[in-house]
């Protein structure tokens, strides 16, 4: 066994996995990743169940030490520079840190959550099939609290595999796509067009449990209060002061404010990567075209194995791109934490 | 009477779930018709379900689009939603033990002027009371009761609280309340409880369900404090009934 040690971590970083399904019935929230294709890009890397617990690192830096061994690790989710003793380390792709080697990931680069599988997994006493950690109610494996500088994992000696790196789709962009309902018809027309059609931005104080939403406020029919009933992930609701409140992960399972619209299923953690302060759009489709996105996103999932590539292709593009460069095209700069091309102002 | 229920709605929660709404309002009638699909689906799961979430007035129903699609798991629904009512089986019966007041129960006191009426008054209305487990929600084992005496009634604080203990037994509106784990409210906090309707470690981890039946009786705070630790120490300390 080897250990991975947390040398250093921001707030809002967590182990969590698929969630804590069955027991919404009694109140038990579900959590899990607030990003799953993310989570399970991660895990396909290193070999693991897609939803199999994982790191989810928040927008603030995090590094991790291999102890009494190596360690295969994998990353994905929110862009940001990493490197293991100054070399960089891709994003979406798998890397060994030898014993005593320090991975060191910056702040996001845009969007919120990185998350890091390691190869073998995460050991711990699941609770309702889970180790998500569930701060309020005390539950998670191996803590039950967000990660803390010190806190360590017992994991599988690295398996010496060759490294992968994964293809991933082009991140899809354009206005986060609703289902309106259950309650729209607790709104007007005109306050509905007001959702539909205005700006939005997540609020900084923003959690797992919910993302607030700063634009106009949006005004009820005949009141904030409805009588309790069940909330889904990506439930919009709004509560009296007209701020509509997107439920997340750690939502409670139950809420007694009309509920507007529900994110759909395949973009989910596209709203929850979107930084605090980034403009971005609703709009509204059809069950249709809301089941239709959640079956190609359930597809997606399970073709990730395909998706894996030898990590010495990368090297190939590294070259590519510098042909480019002496040709005199204006590819300025190879970000070492995507191996994306950033073009410069 | 079975012939003259409406049908209920069905309202998309996004593209994985579904609320039957048998009602708007608290109504006890669209409570056991509630908890009388979720036992159907129980009985008969239809293939796709993963999960459902009965409420006060609607069966939140969680299913997998993969396996199907939201019409077809509709119909299916409506068909069993229009059932006539079952007969009325017996429910479990839990009594469970409150120390009412004092620091256990901030708010008995300002209740009772509010009411025009003392503490003890109170404690015998809201200990005198038949409920219904409605619904289970909001943190784990947080269990909405049915059946508080009418003139319990009153709108709930200005401004919660954020912070309220384990155990609180509290009133809000028209209903009544048995807290697990601390958590804010906007309630008025009666009592506590040494029960705990979730505790991980034990047997069964969650104690109430849905539709069980449950009253009250005063303890006092030394009695308090000795269920509390034996009730920690993973026994149940409510009294289950037997009719």
């Amino acid at each position: 066994m080897s250990r991975l040690v947390v040398a250093s971590i921001g707030p809002a970083s967590s182990v969590q996995d698929g969630g804590r399904l069955g027991a919404q019935r009694y109140g038990l929230t579900v959590s899990g990743a607030m990003d799953r294709l993310s989570l399970a890009a991660a895990n396909t890397l290193v070999g693991n169940e897609p939803f199999a617990a994982a790191i989810e690192i928040g927008p603030v830096g995090a590094s991790f030490t291999a102890r009494d061994g190596a360690v295969r690790v994998a990353i994905s989710g929110a862009p940001r520079n990493a490197d293991i003793a100054g070399s960089p380390v891709a994003m979406d792709a798998s890397v060994t840190l030898k014993d005593g080697e320090t991975l060191t990931l910056g702040f996001a680069r845009g969007g919120a959550f990185t998350y890091l599988a390691i190869e073998g997994g995460i050991k711990g006493e699941p609770v309702f099939g889970s180790l998500a950690v569930n701060a309020r109610a005390g539950l998670g494996s191996p803590y039950p609290r967000p990660l803390q500088a010190g806190d360590e994992f017992s994991v599988d000696a690295a398996s010496g595999a060759p490294e992968l790196r994964i293809e991933l789709p082009k991140p899809v962009s354009g206005p986060i796509r609703v289902l309106l309902g259950p309650q729209d018809d607790e709104f007007d027309d005109s306050n509905k067009a007001l959702f539909l059609e205005s700006e939005w931005k997540i609020s900084a104080t923003s959690d797992r449990m919910g993302y607030r939403l700063e634009g106009p406020a949006i005004k009820h029919l005949h009141g904030h209060n409805i009588v309790s009933d069940g909330t889904v992930n990506g439930s919009i609701q709004v509560p009296g002061n007209g701020a509509p409140i997107a439920l997340m992960m750690d939502r409670g399972t139950s809420g007694g404010y009309p509920k507007i619209a529900t994110v759909i299923t395949a973009d989910i953690g596209r709203l929850a990567q979107t930084s605090a302060g980034t403009a971005f759009r609703f709009k509204a489709v059809s069950m249709a075209e809301a089941q239709d996105e959640a079956r190609k996103f359930a597809q997606l999932i399970r073709s990730l194995p395909d998706r894996l590539r030898s990590s010495d292709t990368v090297a190939l593009n590294i070259e590519a791109l510098s042909d480019a460069n002496v040709a005199g095209y204006a590819v300025s700069a190879v970000d070492a934490g995507t191996w994306q091309v950033t073009a410069e102002p | 009477m079975a012939a003259t229920l409406l049908p209920p709605r069905l309202l998309p929660s996004g593209d994985s779930a579904v609320t039957v709404e048998f009602s708007r309002t608290i109504d006890d009638v669209a409570n056991q018709r509630v908890l009388a699909l979720d036992k159907a689906l129980a009985a008969s799961p239809i293939e796709g379900i993963t999960e459902t979430v009965p409420t006060y007035r609607s069966l939140l129903v969680h299913y997998d689009p993969c396996a199907i699609a939201f019409d077809a798991l509709g119909e299916k629904l409506l068909a069993l939603a229009g059932q006539p009512l079952p007969p009325v089986t017996k429910a479990r019966r839990w009594r469970i033990p409150v120390a009412y007041g004092g620091e256990h129960g901030i708010d008995l006191e300002d209740v009772a002027k509010a009411l025009n009426t003392t503490p003890d008054d109170i404690i015998a209305r809201h200990a005198g009371g038949d409920y219904k487990v409605a619904m289970i929600g909001f943190t784990p084992g947080w269990s909405y009761l049915s059946g508080l005496d009418k003139s319990l009634h009153m709108s709930r604080r200005q401004s919660p609280r954020l912070l309220t203990p384990a155990g609180t037994i509290s009133i809000g509106g028209v209903q009544a309340g048995i807290q697990c784990l601390a958590a804010p409210s906007g309630w008025h906090l009666l009592g506590r409880t040494p029960v705990r309707t979730y505790q991980l470690h034990r047997n069964p981890t969650f104690l109430t369900e849905p539709g069980d039946r449950v009253t009250f009786f005063a303890i006092d705070h030394k009695t308090f404090e000795e269920l509390d630790r034996a009730a920690e120490a993973g026994e149940i300390v409510a009294e289950q009934v037997v009719a």
